[in-house]
């Protein structure tokens, strides 16, 4: 009686793979993506286009750093997608390791990529700000090491998923480095506090107000917004592929299956 | 304006950046679609023989 009852009532975990699983369907993910995908990428163009032309042609120039504060509506989103991509890549490692939910291994594969790009723009703006500011391409700093510590976890991933013959083994390593190297994420971002650093601290908290003025802030804002769209419409666009391409592998291995269980027959 | 190569060389960068990764999809989407519809349609017509 009593085991009856426990199993007709779902527990959160079985709530949130029904969750999971409900959008774990291929079919449903393309026909998803289709609708999505030129919302997606027609708002990162134009917003992307809007953030970077308001910081580039009618912000006001820094009264310390002159004109190449402009590096920031460049530099700092792509510091934001650098972490949160590999947010989601962490995310997508929980889905797979605890609900093998089928779709996440395939959105690691397409998210590590675009995630590394991500974060190599994001050193080399860097760099191009900190030349004309410092004096030096680069310092072993905490903030800076840690995000090519990122950059390395990103190029581990990558190379995990692709080093084993048995796909599965692939995703499952690339899994457990995402979880791992998540611990890296808390580091970037509290690396300036930490430590004593040449990178500036933070401008924008959570819990506090800005420390730039607002005709910064706002082109700063919705570059962005404007990249994480971008983000996503590259990261969805590629996942369809990957979507379509197991579909294709499936339909190209069916016939030669079918043709070795006549032979064993 | 002193900094402005290294300004142009941060926007060059990842304008590239993006256009190359968007570019990239774009074709890998175009062409997957393809094929898969190629063998869909084969894979139906073959279904059909069978019937037949």
């Amino acid at each position: 009686m009593n085991g009856r009852t426990l199993s007709a009532t779902p527990t959160l975990t079985e709530r949130a793979g029904a969750l999971f699983h409900r959008y774990a369907n291929p079919g449903r993910f393309l026909r998803l993506g289709d609708r999505i995908q030129p919302w997606l990428t027609w708002s990162a163009v134009i917003i992307t286009l809007i953030g970077l032309s308001w910081g580039l042609f009618f912000s006001p120039a820094d009264w310390q750093q002159g004109d190449s504060v402009r590096i920031m509506y460049v530099h700092v989103p792509c510091a934001w997608l650098s972490s949160s991509g590999y947010f989601a890549l962490a995310v997508c490692s929980v889905l797979s390791l605890v609900w093998k939910h089928p779709l996440a291994d395939l959105a690691a594969v397409e998210i590590g990529p675009v995630g590394a790009c991500v974060t190599a723009t994001c050193l080399a703006t860097g760099s191009l700000w900190g030349k004309p500011m410092w004096g030096t391409w680069w310092v072993w700093d905490a903030r800076l090491t840690s995000v090519l510590v990122l950059f390395f976890l990103y190029l581990g991933h990558i190379a995990l998923i692709h080093a084993f013959d048995d796909q599965q083994r692939g995703y499952r390593a690339a899994a457990i480095l995402a979880l791992a190297g998540a611990v890296d994420l808390p580091i970037i971002k509290f690396s300036v506090q930490w430590w004593n650093t040449l990178h500036q601290p933070a401008s924008i908290t959570l819990t506090g107000a800005p420390t730039m003025s607002q005709t910064m802030l706002w082109p700063l804002l919705i570059s962005t917004l404007g990249f994480t769209l971008g983000f996503a419409a590259i990261v969805v666009a590629r996942l369809r592929a990957g979507v379509m391409e197991s579909r294709i592998r499936s339909l190209l291995s069916s016939p030669r299956r079918a043709s070795s269980g006549e032979a064993s027959a | 304006m002193t900094h402005l190569p290294y300004i142009l060389a941060s926007y060059g960068l990842a304008g590239s950046l993006a256009v190359i990764l968007s570019v990239g999809a774009a074709l890998r989407l175009k062409r997957d679609r393809v094929k898969l519809a190629s063998l869909e349609a084969a894979r139906g017509r073959s279904q059909g023989g069978k019937r037949a």
